[in-house]
């Protein structure tokens, strides 16, 4: 993600250059002049958005010295890809270097006549997580499968379309997935093999295995050092530091969660025009982008609470979660938290599949509990009770302050458009069924069902 | 714990039932032309003392216990009429907390274009778009619905009397006729044919059940008051956002306070909002849509599996749960048509995924998998147990049920056979769908974009509700006139260009108050 200041009067400028970019509300154009997002072979969603946050008034509760009123505007500028996102960059600046130097001519201190490569580095900011559905799954893979379905879709119909062959195959449906590998074999569509998973991910997962595996040792350490009496006496003294630390944590965060000032009392409800400015640019494409940020509640504990967590969020979930789901939700693409201004403020944007009403509906009723350890130190978010109850299970409160800090996303690209994670799961469910060796019948019906 | 329902006499009679006894029925659309004779008819119609006395009289949910009814009258407003009524101003106010929710203020449908895609949402684009309705898109929208219920044979008087005296102080811009009954111990079908309305939410007047358990992780057809009454507590035991006002808005003391917030009045309480819409059918593109590409029995069996019932007896295609649902029974034929979930047809052959009842209400539990033991249930709340490709892709269905109370119209009888015979009827015919809901957005918004009009439901792709699709392509050009209709053989399943059987023709969303707050709009002083 590259965020840089921008200078505050020429914000509607800014905003309308960029919505010069889509070719219907909230959608880039693939091929727009400043940005063609579309030649970029590796890059799934994209989206350029000015963070102005209209909420840092709510501040104020916590008293003068908490607020924030020369907080920087932001234009912000994220992309997901494959592979290195550097690299990513300097294509970038190759092949949309004049559209990029036009849009960050509105950013402060800006030199048109720079190194923009080395400008955009400079502001990039490392997101303090990263959440991707599948690991390892290209752009380029994606949009094969989704060829092949197709293809394949339309082998069967004319394959059915003759009822002797129909007829025959009734009892033999081996028959159709061996006309369909020696068709697709001879007319395409062509398969690239899969790509190897970036090394940058195969070491990042291969440390948090590492790390998990050194962790454990170091638990067992004195059960393989030491006598069990001995072993045991640590193994109490741990818990009782483990249980004493938890004890001075617990009492901090009730304090804080009893005792913080109540942003939302009275409630602030999101203006009209502010929902209608997000609902003009939702529904277009089955998927839809999402933007939101805030500020975190004044002082170290906040702060600390939610570095850990983030921090804790970004090892554990390329382990528990890299293929197809976050905790419950299958509907996300990419998500990614980071912090901003010194960890005064932090964002959240993801990409997601269904409307902003069934996302919340996912969030409130599936991982609450995942809301409030993330977010839950944000000023203005729902009360939350030992940071895990409360908070987003107060429904209709958490959607207020959700839609309230969200952003309107000016430009927002996705690679494939029509294509839920679904369909791309089940796209390639069906290049495996193809190129698999053998398969049972019952294993070819299942898959010719799926086609 | 939640608060039981006990002031019947407060809540209009058609949050606890459909009148199906009173087997005829009529909606009219009113616009306020007058208002102090409007307000005064008002007070007439809730027995306000020194209101003139009127033969008739808002029927409530006491009046349904105390003796049968030969006729009930039901009155709802829409966002316009409220603020004709001059409804105190900042219930309609952006940024207020205690106003009317965003979409019942800004209705079911924005002015043309729709900037900010609440038709586009609802499926309301292409033929079904609010540009071409005939009622419902601004500036046709109507101010006040009138509904008239009256046993057979009574309606014409029971309706000529109403509108005499409605005459001064409305202009009636619509009179929605519906179907005259079927014959007499038949049930109520729908222009296709089907049996309607036989899976309703059970209201849980008691507050028997506490919403959020454990006994959640299996489906339940009992569901809390408050998804259906403002004022009770809602499935995730809060109270839903509702109009309040301040005290000295009501000087006559006729608000009851706000349960949850102190120094409130609760005009919401005992009233719901009302999601009207009227949807035409084609009933003679159906059948023979139906009977071409299914010739055998006449393609009674393709439409049953777009519909998920039987059409004689709207039993259900799945069979019913061996296990208790609760909310479902005692009575044998509700346990027969309702007593099942789809949990045993994992793979949609008996009931296709896309069937219209499995989308309407697909009958989920809060997670899949039931009760089980606690190490399972932590596994499935944190994802870490993996299921199929369709596994946990629905919301629960607690969340999002309404109360339906739609009323067919045209020519509803033996139109099937007509249509088979080549004789399609020449009048227009349809159902004015009728439902009730606490929280539209959460409700009926949520169940017709999440469920009926997505393209993608259930891990589905390219087909929309097989009955009320507009098939419609969406963005890129994909198609969503489709309906899957899976075979053990694994192939051939798949059913393309099926073409728009349901077009809207018009809609509205109503707020039904309790009878407090239509004593509370005819009393308000402001006359004009």
């Amino acid at each position: 993600m590259v965020a840089a200041p921008i200078v505050p009067s020429g914000e509607a400028d800014l905003r309308k250059l960029l919505l010069t970019m889509n070719d219907s509300p909230g959608t880039a154009d693939p091929n727009n002049p400043l940005v063609p997002f579309g030649v970029f072979d590796t890059l799934h969603f994209a989206r350029f958005v000015i963070l102005n946050d209209a909420t840092l008034s709510d501040l104020s509760v916590f008293g003068p010295e908490a607020e924030f009123p020369d907080a920087p505007i932001y234009l912000a500028f994220l992309g997901d890809c494959d592979g290195s996102a550097d690299f990513l960059l300097a294509d970038f600046v190759d092949r949309a270097g004049d559209g990029l130097r036009k849009i960050f001519a509105y950013c402060d201190g800006f030199n048109p006549n720079g190194d923009l490569l080395q400008w955009m580095r400079s502001h990039s900011v490392k997101p303090a997580a990263n959440y991707v559905n599948w690991i390892g799954r290209t752009v380029l893979q994606i949009r094969e499968e989704a060829a092949l379905h197709e293809a394949l879709a339309k082998y069967l119909t004319e394959y059915l379309a003759d009822r002797s062959i129909r007829d025959k195959a009734k009892d033999q449906p081996r028959h159709i997935r061996d006309a369909f590998v020696r068709a697709v074999d001879e007319n395409g569509p062509r398969l690239t093999p899969p790509a190897p998973t970036p090394l940058g991910w195969q070491i990042r997962r291969l440390i948090s295995i590492l790390a998990a595996v050194a962790a454990a040792f170091i638990v067992a350490l004195p059960l393989l050092m030491l006598s069990a009496g001995a072993a045991l006496l640590v193994y109490g003294a741990v818990l009782l530091i483990i249980s004493a630390a938890l004890a001075v944590f617990l009492v901090h965060l009730r304090r804080h969660e009893t005792t913080d000032p109540d942003v939302q009392s009275p409630p602030k409800p999101p203006s009209d025009e502010h929902l209608a400015e997000l609902g003009k640019l939702q529904d277009h494409d089955v998927t839809n982008q999402y933007t939101a940020f805030g500020s975190f509640k004044p002082g170290p504990f906040p702060r600390w609470t939610t570095t850990v967590i983030w921090w804790l969020v970004n090892l554990a979930t390329p382990i528990l979660y890299p293929r197809g789901n976050l905790a419950r939700i299958k509907t996300i693409h990419f998500a990614r938290w980071v912090f901003l201004d010194g960890k005064r403020g932090g964002l959240f944007a993801s990409n997601y599949d269904g409307s902003s009403e069934s996302y919340m509906d996912d969030f409130v009723n599936k991982v609450a509990f995942g809301l409030n350890l993330t977010f839950g130190q944000g000023v203005g978010y729902p009360r939350t009770r030992f940071l895990l109850w409360g908070g987003a299970e107060r429904e209709q409160e958490f959607k207020d302050v959700q839609r309230r800090h969200a952003l309107p996303t000016e430009v927002w690209y996705k690679a494939y458009p029509g294509l839920t994670l679904i369909d791309i799961a089940r796209n390639a469910r069906i290049r495996q069924g193809l190129e698999r060796k053998t398969m049972t019948e019952t294993e070819i019906r299942q898959w010719l069902s799926e086609i | 714990m939640a608060q039981p329902v006990r002031e019947y006499q407060d809540i209009q009679g058609i949050v606890r039932s459909g009148y199906g006894r009173l087997e005829e029925a009529s909606f009219l659309l009113l616009r306020i032309t007058n208002l102090s004779e409007a307000k005064a008819w008002l007070a007439a119609v809730v027995e306000e003392p020194g209101a003139e006395k009127l033969s008739y009289r808002v029927t409530h949910a006491g009046h349904l216990s105390e003796s049968h009814q030969e006729r009930a009258l039901q009155i709802a407003f829409s966002a316009p009429g409220l603020r004709r009524l001059r409804a105190p101003e900042e219930l309609f106010q952006d940024g207020s907390i205690n106003n009317f929710p965003r979409e019942f203020r800004l209705g079911i449908a924005a002015e043309d274009p729709d900037p900010e895609g609440r038709s586009r949402r609802l499926g309301d684009i292409g033929e079904n778009a609010p540009s071409n309705w005939e009622w419902g898109a601004p500036p046709e929208t109507p101010d006040v619905l009138v509904m008239l219920y009256a046993e057979a044979g009574c309606l014409a008087a029971f309706q000529q009397m109403v509108m005499a005296d409605l005459a001064l102080g409305f202009e009636v811009f619509r009179v929605l006729g519906t179907a005259k009954a079927a014959e007499e111990g038949d049930t109520r079908r729908e222009p296709f044919g089907f049996v309607d309305g036989i899976s309703q939410p059970e209201i849980d007047w008691g507050a028997k059940r506490e919403p959020g358990t454990g006994a959640d992780l299996e489906y339940g057809n009992l569901i809390a008051a408050g998804e259906f009454l403002l004022g009770y507590q809602n499935e995730y035991g809060l109270f839903t956002k509702r109009p309040l006002l301040d005290p000295a808005r009501d000087p006559d003391n006729i608000l009851a306070p706000a349960a949850d917030v102190p120094g409130q009045l609760d005009l919401g309480r005992n009233g719901t909002y009302l999601v009207f819409r009227h949807l035409e059918q084609d009933v003679s593109g159906f059948w023979s849509f139906v009977s071409k590409k299914s010739p055998g029995n006449q393609g009674v069996d393709l439409a049953e599996a777009m519909l998920g019932r039987r059409l004689s007896t709207g039993d259900p295609l799945v069979t019913a749960s061996r296990a208790e649902i609760r909310g479902v029974g005692p009575d044998a034929l509700d346990i027969r048509q309702n007593g099942f979930t789809y949990e045993p047809d994992p793979e949609g052959l008996t009931c296709p995924f896309g069937a219209h009842i499995r989308r309407a209400n697909p009958r989920t539990a809060d997670m899949p998998g039931g009760k089980q033991g606690l190490i399972s249930w932590l596994l499935r709340a944190l994802g870490l147990k993996r299921g199929g490709p369709r596994d946990d892709l629905l919301s629960s269905s607690r969340f999002h049920r309404i109360i339906r109370r739609g009323r067919p119209y045209g020519a509803v009888i033996d139109h099937r056979e007509s249509v088979l015979r080549g004789k399609p009827p020449g009048v227009a015919s349809g159902i004015y769908f009728i439902s009730l809901n606490a929280n539209i957005s959460r409700q009926f918004e949520f169940i017709q974009n999440a469920w009926i009009v997505n393209a993608k439901f259930n891990g589905m792709d390219g087909e929309t509700d097989p009955l009320l699709g507009n098939r419609v392509p969406s963005l890129g050009n994909h198609v969503t006139d489709g309906v899957s209709l899976p075979q053990p053989s694994g192939w051939g399943q798949r059913l393309a260009g099926l073409p728009q059987f349901v077009t809207v023709r018009g809609g509205a969303y109503f707020f039904l108050p309790s009878l407090r707050a239509l004593r509370f709009f005819a009393r308000q002083s402001g006359t004009g």
